[in-house]
Protein backbone atom coordinates (compact mmCIF):
# COMPACT_ATOMS: atom_id res chain seq x y z
CA UNK A 1 0.00 0.00 0.00
CA UNK A 2 1.34 3.44 -0.98
CA UNK A 3 1.09 5.83 1.88
CA UNK A 4 2.94 8.76 0.39
CA UNK A 5 0.82 11.03 -1.80
CA UNK A 6 2.02 11.71 -5.32
CA UNK A 7 0.61 15.22 -5.06
CA UNK A 8 0.41 17.08 -1.77
CA UNK A 9 -1.30 20.49 -1.88
CA UNK A 10 -1.30 22.85 1.09
CA UNK A 11 -3.38 26.04 1.39
CA UNK A 12 -3.62 26.77 -2.32
CA UNK A 13 -5.04 30.27 -2.71
CA UNK A 14 -5.94 32.19 -5.84
CA UNK A 15 -7.38 35.66 -5.52
CA UNK A 16 -8.34 38.17 -8.18
CA UNK A 17 -7.86 41.63 -6.74
CA UNK A 18 -5.46 43.24 -4.27
CA UNK A 19 -7.30 42.34 -1.05
CA UNK A 20 -7.77 44.81 1.80
CA UNK A 21 -7.59 44.99 5.56
CA UNK A 22 -11.03 43.41 5.87
CA UNK A 23 -10.55 40.36 3.66
CA UNK A 24 -6.85 39.70 4.22
CA UNK A 25 -7.27 38.93 7.89
CA UNK A 26 -10.50 37.30 8.78
CA UNK A 27 -12.15 36.66 5.44
CA UNK A 28 -14.33 33.80 6.64
CA UNK A 29 -16.51 36.35 8.37
CA UNK A 30 -16.05 39.13 5.88
CA UNK A 31 -16.64 37.47 2.51
CA UNK A 32 -19.94 37.40 0.66
CA UNK A 33 -19.74 34.00 -1.02
CA UNK A 34 -16.14 34.32 -2.28
CA UNK A 35 -16.06 38.09 -2.76
CA UNK A 36 -14.92 40.81 -0.39
CA UNK A 37 -17.67 43.46 -0.13
CA UNK A 38 -15.12 46.15 0.75
CA UNK A 39 -12.58 45.90 -2.08
CA UNK A 40 -14.25 43.53 -4.55
CA UNK A 41 -11.45 40.97 -4.42
CA UNK A 42 -12.62 37.51 -5.46
CA UNK A 43 -11.12 34.49 -3.73
CA UNK A 44 -11.53 31.84 -6.43
CA UNK A 45 -9.60 29.21 -4.45
CA UNK A 46 -9.33 29.63 -0.74
CA UNK A 47 -6.93 27.55 1.33
CA UNK A 48 -7.34 24.30 -0.59
CA UNK A 49 -5.42 21.43 1.00
CA UNK A 50 -5.61 17.87 -0.25
CA UNK A 51 -3.59 14.82 -1.29
CA UNK A 52 -3.69 12.61 -4.36
CA UNK A 53 -2.29 9.09 -3.96
CA UNK A 54 -0.57 6.94 -6.61
CA UNK A 55 -3.03 5.29 -8.96
CA UNK A 56 -6.15 6.83 -7.45
CA UNK A 57 -8.84 9.01 -8.98
CA UNK A 58 -9.81 11.98 -6.83
CA UNK A 59 -13.21 13.44 -7.75
CA UNK A 60 -14.01 17.13 -7.38
CA UNK A 61 -17.62 18.31 -7.46
CA UNK A 62 -19.24 21.68 -6.92
CA UNK A 63 -21.49 24.21 -8.60
CA UNK A 64 -20.38 26.52 -11.40
CA UNK A 65 -18.11 29.21 -10.02
CA UNK A 66 -17.03 27.20 -6.98
CA UNK A 67 -13.39 27.31 -8.09
CA UNK A 68 -12.92 23.85 -9.58
CA UNK A 69 -11.43 24.93 -12.90
CA UNK A 70 -9.31 27.66 -11.31
CA UNK A 71 -7.84 25.02 -9.03
CA UNK A 72 -7.02 22.83 -12.04
CA UNK A 73 -5.45 25.75 -13.89
CA UNK A 74 -3.32 26.56 -10.85
CA UNK A 75 -2.17 22.94 -10.63
CA UNK A 76 -1.23 22.99 -14.33
CA UNK A 77 0.44 26.42 -13.88
CA UNK A 78 -1.90 28.11 -16.38
CA UNK A 79 -2.66 30.49 -13.53
CA UNK A 80 -0.16 31.67 -10.96
CA UNK A 81 -1.26 30.96 -7.39
CA UNK A 82 -1.55 33.83 -4.91
CA UNK A 83 -0.07 31.65 -2.21
CA UNK A 84 0.17 28.02 -1.21
CA UNK A 85 2.35 24.98 -1.69
CA UNK A 86 2.35 21.87 -3.86
CA UNK A 87 4.73 18.93 -3.67
CA UNK A 88 5.02 16.19 -6.30
CA UNK A 89 6.65 13.00 -5.05
CA UNK A 90 8.45 12.30 -8.35
CA UNK A 91 9.86 15.82 -8.57
CA UNK A 92 12.95 16.38 -6.42
CA UNK A 93 11.69 13.69 -4.07
CA UNK A 94 8.66 15.74 -3.14
CA UNK A 95 10.69 18.24 -1.14
CA UNK A 96 10.32 21.30 -3.38
CA UNK A 97 7.27 23.55 -3.44
CA UNK A 98 6.64 23.53 -7.19
CA UNK A 99 4.63 26.77 -7.08
CA UNK A 100 7.89 28.58 -6.31
CA UNK A 101 9.87 27.13 -9.19
CA UNK A 102 11.10 29.18 -12.18
CA UNK A 103 8.95 29.29 -15.30
CA UNK A 104 11.49 27.10 -17.09
CA UNK A 105 11.19 24.40 -14.44
CA UNK A 106 7.41 24.73 -14.42
CA UNK A 107 7.38 24.05 -18.18
CA UNK A 108 9.48 20.97 -17.56
CA UNK A 109 7.08 19.68 -14.87
CA UNK A 110 4.09 20.45 -17.09
CA UNK A 111 5.57 18.59 -20.02
CA UNK A 112 6.88 15.54 -18.24
CA UNK A 113 4.89 14.99 -15.04
CA UNK A 114 1.45 16.46 -15.78
CA UNK A 115 -1.21 15.94 -18.42
CA UNK A 116 -4.25 18.18 -18.74
CA UNK A 117 -7.56 17.73 -20.50
CA UNK A 118 -9.66 20.89 -20.65
CA UNK A 119 -13.42 21.09 -20.79
CA UNK A 120 -13.05 23.19 -23.94
CA UNK A 121 -10.84 21.35 -26.49
CA UNK A 122 -9.86 24.72 -27.99
CA UNK A 123 -7.74 25.33 -24.89
CA UNK A 124 -5.91 22.03 -25.16
CA UNK A 125 -5.51 21.53 -28.89
CA UNK A 126 -4.31 23.51 -31.88
CA UNK A 127 -7.38 23.11 -34.03
CA UNK A 128 -5.51 23.70 -37.30
CA UNK A 129 -2.67 21.24 -36.64
CA UNK A 130 -3.07 17.57 -37.53
CA UNK A 131 -3.94 15.27 -34.63
CA UNK A 132 -0.50 13.70 -34.86
CA UNK A 133 1.01 17.17 -34.91
CA UNK A 134 -0.85 18.04 -31.71
CA UNK A 135 0.55 15.01 -29.93
CA UNK A 136 4.04 15.61 -31.34
CA UNK A 137 3.91 19.17 -30.07
CA UNK A 138 3.69 17.98 -26.48
CA UNK A 139 6.52 15.45 -27.06
CA UNK A 140 8.72 18.11 -28.69
CA UNK A 141 8.06 20.37 -25.71
CA UNK A 142 9.42 17.58 -23.52
CA UNK A 143 12.61 17.40 -25.62
CA UNK A 144 11.88 14.66 -28.16
CA UNK A 145 13.25 15.30 -31.68
CA UNK A 146 12.85 11.87 -33.29
CA UNK A 147 10.10 12.11 -35.91
CA UNK A 148 9.62 8.37 -36.32
CA UNK A 149 9.35 7.77 -32.62
CA UNK A 150 6.86 10.58 -32.23
CA UNK A 151 4.73 9.34 -35.09
CA UNK A 152 4.73 5.80 -33.77
CA UNK A 153 3.84 6.94 -30.27
CA UNK A 154 1.03 9.09 -31.70
CA UNK A 155 -0.38 6.12 -33.59
CA UNK A 156 -0.36 3.95 -30.48
CA UNK A 157 -2.08 6.67 -28.46
CA UNK A 158 -4.71 7.46 -31.08
CA UNK A 159 -5.50 3.76 -31.36
CA UNK A 160 -5.75 3.60 -27.58
CA UNK A 161 -8.38 6.35 -27.59
CA UNK A 162 -10.15 4.81 -30.59
CA UNK A 163 -9.38 7.45 -33.23
CA UNK A 164 -9.07 5.71 -36.62
CA UNK A 165 -5.44 5.82 -37.83
CA UNK A 166 -6.72 6.80 -41.28
CA UNK A 167 -7.74 10.12 -39.75
CA UNK A 168 -4.60 10.82 -37.74
CA UNK A 169 -3.48 13.55 -40.14
CA UNK A 170 -6.85 15.32 -39.89
CA UNK A 171 -7.11 18.53 -37.90
CA UNK A 172 -9.21 18.34 -34.71
CA UNK A 173 -11.50 21.08 -36.06
CA UNK A 174 -12.85 18.44 -38.44
CA UNK A 175 -13.66 16.10 -35.51
CA UNK A 176 -16.75 15.75 -33.36
CA UNK A 177 -16.65 16.97 -29.76
CA UNK A 178 -16.13 13.46 -28.42
CA UNK A 179 -13.25 12.82 -30.83
CA UNK A 180 -11.62 16.13 -29.93
CA UNK A 181 -11.82 15.15 -26.28
CA UNK A 182 -10.17 11.83 -27.04
CA UNK A 183 -7.36 13.52 -29.02
CA UNK A 184 -6.84 15.75 -25.99
CA UNK A 185 -6.56 12.68 -23.77
CA UNK A 186 -4.07 11.10 -26.23
CA UNK A 187 -2.02 14.30 -26.21
CA UNK A 188 -2.09 14.50 -22.43
CA UNK A 189 -0.85 10.89 -22.18
CA UNK A 190 1.98 11.29 -24.71
CA UNK A 191 4.81 11.75 -22.20
CA UNK A 192 3.63 9.07 -19.76
CA UNK A 193 2.61 11.60 -17.10
CA UNK A 194 2.10 10.11 -13.63
CA UNK A 195 -0.60 12.74 -12.95
CA UNK A 196 -3.53 13.54 -15.21
CA UNK A 197 -5.88 16.50 -14.67
CA UNK A 198 -9.33 16.11 -16.24
CA UNK A 199 -11.63 19.14 -16.19
CA UNK A 200 -15.27 18.35 -17.08
CA UNK A 201 -14.18 16.00 -19.84
CA UNK A 202 -17.61 14.49 -20.39
CA UNK A 203 -19.65 17.68 -20.19
CA UNK A 204 -21.59 18.33 -23.38
CA UNK A 205 -21.00 14.87 -24.82
CA UNK A 206 -23.91 12.61 -25.67
CA UNK A 207 -24.47 9.61 -23.39
CA UNK A 208 -22.89 7.08 -25.70
CA UNK A 209 -19.71 9.11 -26.25
CA UNK A 210 -19.66 9.91 -22.54
CA UNK A 211 -19.69 6.19 -21.75
CA UNK A 212 -16.74 5.58 -24.08
CA UNK A 213 -14.73 8.43 -22.53
CA UNK A 214 -15.49 7.13 -19.01
CA UNK A 215 -14.46 3.67 -20.09
CA UNK A 216 -11.23 5.09 -21.52
CA UNK A 217 -10.43 6.94 -18.29
CA UNK A 218 -11.03 3.82 -16.21
CA UNK A 219 -8.86 1.73 -18.55
CA UNK A 220 -6.05 4.28 -18.36
CA UNK A 221 -6.19 4.14 -14.57
CA UNK A 222 -6.21 0.34 -14.46
CA UNK A 223 -3.58 -0.31 -17.14
CA UNK A 224 -1.22 2.61 -16.67
CA UNK A 225 -1.75 3.28 -12.97
CA UNK A 226 -1.97 7.03 -13.53
CA UNK A 227 -3.26 9.24 -10.70
CA UNK A 228 -6.02 11.60 -11.71
CA UNK A 229 -8.02 14.54 -10.50
CA UNK A 230 -11.42 14.46 -12.17
CA UNK A 231 -13.51 17.61 -11.96
CA UNK A 232 -17.17 17.28 -12.84
CA UNK A 233 -20.51 18.68 -11.81
CA UNK A 234 -22.04 15.36 -12.80
CA UNK A 235 -22.28 13.24 -9.66
CA UNK A 236 -22.91 10.09 -11.69
CA UNK A 237 -19.53 10.51 -13.42
CA UNK A 238 -17.82 10.97 -10.07
CA UNK A 239 -19.58 7.91 -8.63
CA UNK A 240 -18.35 5.78 -11.51
CA UNK A 241 -14.76 6.97 -11.42
CA UNK A 242 -13.60 8.28 -8.07
CA UNK A 243 -12.64 6.45 -4.87
CA UNK A 244 -12.51 9.69 -2.95
CA UNK A 245 -14.30 12.95 -3.60
CA UNK A 246 -14.09 16.50 -2.40
CA UNK A 247 -16.91 19.03 -2.59
CA UNK A 248 -16.19 22.69 -3.32
CA UNK A 249 -18.32 25.74 -2.63
CA UNK A 250 -17.34 29.41 -2.93
CA UNK A 251 -13.68 28.55 -3.42
CA UNK A 252 -13.42 26.27 -0.42
CA UNK A 253 -13.41 22.54 0.19
CA UNK A 254 -16.47 22.07 2.38
CA UNK A 255 -16.39 18.29 2.58
CA UNK A 256 -14.22 15.40 1.49
CA UNK A 257 -14.48 11.66 1.93
CA UNK A 258 -15.07 8.28 0.32
CA UNK A 259 -17.24 8.85 -2.74
CA UNK A 260 -20.12 6.61 -1.61
CA UNK A 261 -20.07 8.30 1.80
CA UNK A 262 -20.29 11.76 0.19
CA UNK A 263 -23.26 10.57 -1.87
CA UNK A 264 -25.11 8.56 0.78
CA UNK A 265 -24.25 10.35 4.00
CA UNK A 266 -23.44 13.96 3.02
CA UNK A 267 -22.69 16.14 6.03
CA UNK A 268 -22.77 19.68 4.69
CA UNK A 269 -26.06 21.41 3.82
CA UNK A 270 -24.82 22.21 0.31
CA UNK A 271 -23.71 18.63 -0.36
CA UNK A 272 -27.11 17.41 0.82
CA UNK A 273 -28.83 19.74 -1.66
CA UNK A 274 -26.46 18.51 -4.38
CA UNK A 275 -27.31 14.87 -3.64
CA UNK A 276 -31.06 15.57 -3.45
CA UNK A 277 -30.77 17.07 -6.94
CA UNK A 278 -29.36 13.85 -8.39
CA UNK A 279 -31.70 12.37 -10.97
CA UNK B 1 -11.65 -19.16 16.82
CA UNK B 2 -10.12 -15.72 16.98
CA UNK B 3 -12.31 -12.67 17.09
CA UNK B 4 -12.68 -10.79 13.80
CA UNK B 5 -15.10 -7.99 14.60
CA UNK B 6 -16.45 -6.32 17.68
CA UNK B 7 -19.09 -3.61 17.60
CA UNK B 8 -19.32 -1.58 20.78
CA UNK B 9 -21.92 1.02 21.82
CA UNK B 10 -22.59 2.09 18.24
CA UNK B 11 -24.70 5.22 17.74
CA UNK B 12 -25.69 6.97 14.56
CA UNK B 13 -27.98 9.85 13.73
CA UNK B 14 -28.56 11.85 10.57
CA UNK B 15 -28.73 15.62 10.44
CA UNK B 16 -31.12 16.84 7.76
CA UNK B 17 -30.19 20.47 7.19
CA UNK B 18 -33.21 21.64 5.20
CA UNK B 19 -35.58 20.34 7.87
CA UNK B 20 -33.27 21.45 10.66
CA UNK B 21 -33.76 18.06 12.21
CA UNK B 22 -31.72 15.17 13.54
CA UNK B 23 -32.96 11.62 13.08
CA UNK B 24 -31.63 8.92 15.38
CA UNK B 25 -31.00 5.76 13.39
CA UNK B 26 -29.38 3.28 15.76
CA UNK B 27 -28.51 3.43 19.43
CA UNK B 28 -26.17 1.40 21.59
CA UNK B 29 -25.55 -1.57 19.30
CA UNK B 30 -23.21 -4.26 20.62
CA UNK B 31 -22.16 -7.58 19.13
CA UNK B 32 -19.04 -9.52 18.26
CA UNK B 33 -18.07 -12.09 15.67
CA UNK B 34 -15.38 -14.76 15.49
CA UNK B 35 -13.64 -15.70 12.27
CA UNK B 36 -15.88 -17.81 10.07
CA UNK B 37 -19.07 -17.00 11.94
CA UNK B 38 -22.32 -15.76 10.40
CA UNK B 39 -24.48 -13.26 12.21
CA UNK B 40 -27.95 -12.49 10.92
CA UNK B 41 -29.59 -9.14 11.62
CA UNK B 42 -33.37 -9.10 11.92
CA UNK B 43 -35.78 -6.26 12.55
CA UNK B 44 -38.55 -4.19 11.08
CA UNK B 45 -38.06 -1.96 8.04
CA UNK B 46 -36.45 1.27 9.10
CA UNK B 47 -35.12 -0.15 12.36
CA UNK B 48 -31.53 0.53 11.29
CA UNK B 49 -30.31 -2.82 9.97
CA UNK B 50 -28.62 -1.40 6.88
CA UNK B 51 -27.23 1.50 8.89
CA UNK B 52 -25.08 -0.96 10.84
CA UNK B 53 -23.65 -2.54 7.69
CA UNK B 54 -23.06 0.82 6.08
CA UNK B 55 -21.19 2.06 9.13
CA UNK B 56 -18.93 -0.99 9.10
CA UNK B 57 -18.30 -0.38 5.38
CA UNK B 58 -17.98 3.34 6.13
CA UNK B 59 -20.56 4.43 3.58
CA UNK B 60 -22.02 6.16 6.61
CA UNK B 61 -19.71 8.29 8.65
CA UNK B 62 -19.22 6.99 12.15
CA UNK B 63 -20.51 8.93 15.08
CA UNK B 64 -20.08 7.19 18.43
CA UNK B 65 -18.84 3.81 19.51
CA UNK B 66 -16.19 1.44 18.27
CA UNK B 67 -15.94 -1.05 15.41
CA UNK B 68 -12.89 -3.14 16.19
CA UNK B 69 -11.74 -5.14 13.17
CA UNK B 70 -8.75 -7.48 13.01
CA UNK B 71 -7.25 -6.77 9.61
CA UNK B 72 -4.77 -9.02 7.85
CA UNK B 73 -2.93 -5.98 6.57
CA UNK B 74 -3.21 -3.46 9.39
CA UNK B 75 -3.78 -5.65 12.47
CA UNK B 76 -6.28 -4.60 15.14
CA UNK B 77 -7.98 -1.36 14.14
CA UNK B 78 -11.07 0.73 14.81
CA UNK B 79 -12.97 1.14 11.54
CA UNK B 80 -14.68 4.21 13.00
CA UNK B 81 -11.46 6.18 12.72
CA UNK B 82 -9.61 4.33 9.96
CA UNK B 83 -8.10 6.54 7.26
CA UNK B 84 -9.94 6.73 3.94
CA UNK B 85 -6.95 5.14 2.24
CA UNK B 86 -7.11 2.22 4.66
CA UNK B 87 -10.82 1.78 3.97
CA UNK B 88 -10.18 1.77 0.21
CA UNK B 89 -7.59 -0.95 0.73
CA UNK B 90 -9.89 -3.00 2.98
CA UNK B 91 -12.76 -2.72 0.51
CA UNK B 92 -10.50 -4.00 -2.24
CA UNK B 93 -8.92 -6.90 -0.38
CA UNK B 94 -10.76 -7.74 2.84
CA UNK B 95 -14.31 -6.45 3.20
CA UNK B 96 -17.06 -7.02 0.64
CA UNK B 97 -20.52 -5.48 0.46
CA UNK B 98 -23.52 -6.70 -1.49
CA UNK B 99 -26.73 -4.72 -1.69
CA UNK B 100 -29.93 -5.14 -3.69
CA UNK B 101 -28.65 -2.63 -6.19
CA UNK B 102 -26.12 -3.05 -8.95
CA UNK B 103 -24.07 0.02 -9.76
CA UNK B 104 -21.54 -0.48 -12.52
CA UNK B 105 -19.72 1.35 -15.29
CA UNK B 106 -21.96 1.83 -18.31
CA UNK B 107 -21.35 -0.50 -21.23
CA UNK B 108 -19.45 -3.05 -19.17
CA UNK B 109 -20.45 -6.63 -19.86
CA UNK B 110 -21.58 -9.01 -17.12
CA UNK B 111 -18.45 -11.07 -17.71
CA UNK B 112 -16.17 -7.99 -17.47
CA UNK B 113 -17.80 -6.88 -14.20
CA UNK B 114 -16.97 -10.17 -12.50
CA UNK B 115 -13.53 -10.36 -14.15
CA UNK B 116 -12.66 -6.83 -13.00
CA UNK B 117 -13.42 -7.83 -9.41
CA UNK B 118 -10.80 -10.57 -9.69
CA UNK B 119 -8.28 -8.43 -11.60
CA UNK B 120 -8.59 -5.72 -8.94
CA UNK B 121 -7.17 -8.25 -6.47
CA UNK B 122 -4.03 -8.51 -8.60
CA UNK B 123 -4.90 -11.78 -10.38
CA UNK B 124 -4.08 -12.44 -14.06
CA UNK B 125 -6.60 -11.95 -16.85
CA UNK B 126 -6.49 -15.66 -17.58
CA UNK B 127 -7.34 -16.57 -13.99
CA UNK B 128 -10.00 -13.86 -13.86
CA UNK B 129 -11.69 -15.27 -16.95
CA UNK B 130 -11.85 -18.74 -15.45
CA UNK B 131 -13.07 -17.61 -12.03
CA UNK B 132 -15.69 -15.31 -13.59
CA UNK B 133 -17.11 -18.05 -15.80
CA UNK B 134 -17.34 -20.45 -12.86
CA UNK B 135 -19.20 -17.85 -10.80
CA UNK B 136 -21.60 -16.88 -13.61
CA UNK B 137 -22.31 -20.54 -14.23
CA UNK B 138 -22.87 -21.23 -10.53
CA UNK B 139 -25.49 -18.50 -10.33
CA UNK B 140 -27.22 -19.84 -13.43
CA UNK B 141 -26.75 -16.72 -15.46
CA UNK B 142 -27.56 -17.72 -19.03
CA UNK B 143 -24.28 -17.81 -21.04
CA UNK B 144 -26.07 -15.79 -23.69
CA UNK B 145 -26.09 -12.90 -21.23
CA UNK B 146 -22.42 -13.04 -20.30
CA UNK B 147 -21.32 -10.63 -23.00
CA UNK B 148 -24.35 -8.43 -22.65
CA UNK B 149 -24.74 -5.22 -20.62
CA UNK B 150 -26.58 -5.65 -17.30
CA UNK B 151 -28.76 -2.56 -17.81
CA UNK B 152 -31.17 -4.80 -19.75
CA UNK B 153 -31.12 -7.62 -17.17
CA UNK B 154 -34.08 -8.54 -14.97
CA UNK B 155 -33.95 -7.68 -11.27
CA UNK B 156 -33.00 -11.22 -10.32
CA UNK B 157 -30.27 -11.43 -12.95
CA UNK B 158 -28.74 -8.18 -11.76
CA UNK B 159 -28.82 -9.40 -8.18
CA UNK B 160 -27.12 -12.68 -9.02
CA UNK B 161 -24.45 -10.80 -10.98
CA UNK B 162 -23.96 -8.49 -8.01
CA UNK B 163 -23.44 -11.40 -5.61
CA UNK B 164 -21.16 -13.18 -8.07
CA UNK B 165 -18.86 -10.18 -8.40
CA UNK B 166 -18.59 -9.81 -4.61
CA UNK B 167 -18.09 -13.49 -3.87
CA UNK B 168 -15.25 -14.08 -6.37
CA UNK B 169 -13.06 -11.85 -4.22
CA UNK B 170 -13.42 -14.27 -1.30
CA UNK B 171 -13.44 -11.43 1.23
CA UNK B 172 -12.54 -12.04 4.89
CA UNK B 173 -15.70 -10.21 5.93
CA UNK B 174 -18.77 -10.07 3.71
CA UNK B 175 -21.69 -7.74 4.40
CA UNK B 176 -24.95 -8.87 2.83
CA UNK B 177 -27.69 -6.23 2.69
CA UNK B 178 -30.81 -8.17 1.64
CA UNK B 179 -29.13 -9.70 -1.38
CA UNK B 180 -31.99 -12.14 -1.92
CA UNK B 181 -34.82 -9.60 -1.75
CA UNK B 182 -36.20 -10.17 -5.24
CA UNK B 183 -34.99 -13.66 -6.01
CA UNK B 184 -37.09 -16.73 -6.72
CA UNK B 185 -36.63 -19.83 -4.57
CA UNK B 186 -34.26 -21.60 -6.98
CA UNK B 187 -31.96 -18.57 -7.07
CA UNK B 188 -32.11 -18.26 -3.30
CA UNK B 189 -30.86 -21.83 -3.01
CA UNK B 190 -27.92 -20.90 -5.25
CA UNK B 191 -27.09 -17.92 -3.08
CA UNK B 192 -27.36 -20.05 0.03
CA UNK B 193 -24.99 -22.63 -1.46
CA UNK B 194 -22.48 -19.94 -2.33
CA UNK B 195 -22.68 -18.48 1.17
CA UNK B 196 -22.25 -21.91 2.77
CA UNK B 197 -19.18 -22.52 0.63
CA UNK B 198 -17.68 -19.15 1.54
CA UNK B 199 -18.34 -19.86 5.19
CA UNK B 200 -16.58 -23.20 4.94
CA UNK B 201 -13.63 -21.42 3.39
CA UNK B 202 -13.43 -19.14 6.41
CA UNK B 203 -15.29 -15.99 5.37
CA UNK B 204 -17.07 -14.17 8.20
CA UNK B 205 -20.50 -12.87 7.29
CA UNK B 206 -23.05 -10.36 8.46
CA UNK B 207 -26.39 -10.67 6.69
CA UNK B 208 -29.71 -8.92 6.60
CA UNK B 209 -32.53 -11.08 5.29
CA UNK B 210 -36.26 -10.64 5.39
CA UNK B 211 -36.70 -14.30 4.73
CA UNK B 212 -36.16 -15.95 8.11
CA UNK B 213 -36.36 -19.40 6.60
CA UNK B 214 -33.40 -18.56 4.45
CA UNK B 215 -31.28 -17.87 7.50
CA UNK B 216 -32.32 -21.00 9.35
CA UNK B 217 -29.34 -23.24 10.05
CA UNK B 218 -26.98 -20.78 8.41
CA UNK B 219 -26.47 -18.28 11.22
CA UNK B 220 -24.36 -18.84 14.31
CA UNK B 221 -26.09 -15.95 16.01
CA UNK B 222 -28.77 -13.39 15.42
CA UNK B 223 -28.96 -9.74 16.32
CA UNK B 224 -32.58 -8.90 16.99
CA UNK B 225 -33.47 -5.22 16.82
CA UNK B 226 -36.72 -5.73 18.65
CA UNK B 227 -34.88 -7.03 21.69
CA UNK B 228 -31.90 -4.79 20.99
CA UNK B 229 -29.43 -7.58 21.59
CA UNK B 230 -27.63 -10.59 20.25
CA UNK B 231 -29.08 -14.11 20.55
CA UNK B 232 -26.85 -17.13 20.27
CA UNK B 233 -27.81 -20.18 18.25
CA UNK B 234 -30.75 -20.91 16.01
CA UNK B 235 -33.49 -18.46 15.17
CA UNK B 236 -36.77 -19.10 16.91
Amino acid sequence: MHDKPILHVVNLKKQYGPGCAVCSHNHEVALEKNRCPECGTVFACNDLSFDVYPGEILGVVGESGSGKSTMMKCLYFDEEVSSGEAYISCYEEGETNVFQESSQKLRHIRNTILGMVYQNPVLGLKMDFSSVGNIAEKMIAAGDRNVNRMENRSKVLLEHVHIPIARMKDEPKKFSGGMQQRVQIAKALSNHPPILLLDEVTTGLDLSVQASVLDLIKTIQQELGISMIVVSHDLAVIRMLADRTMVMLDGRIIEQGLTDQILENPQHAYTQQLVYSLI
Amino acid sequence: MAQLLEVKALNKSFTIHHLDKTIHAVKDINFSLDEGQFIGIVGKSGSGKSTILKMIYRTYLPEEGEIIYHSKQFGKMDLMCAAEREMIYLRKYEIGYVSQFLSVMPRTTARAIVENSVIEMGKSRQEAKQVAEEALRHFDLDPELWDNYPVTFSGGEKLRLNIASAIVKKPRLLLLDEPTASLDDASKVKVREAIEKLKQEGTTLIGIFHDLQFMDGLCDKVFDFQQGKCLEGEIV
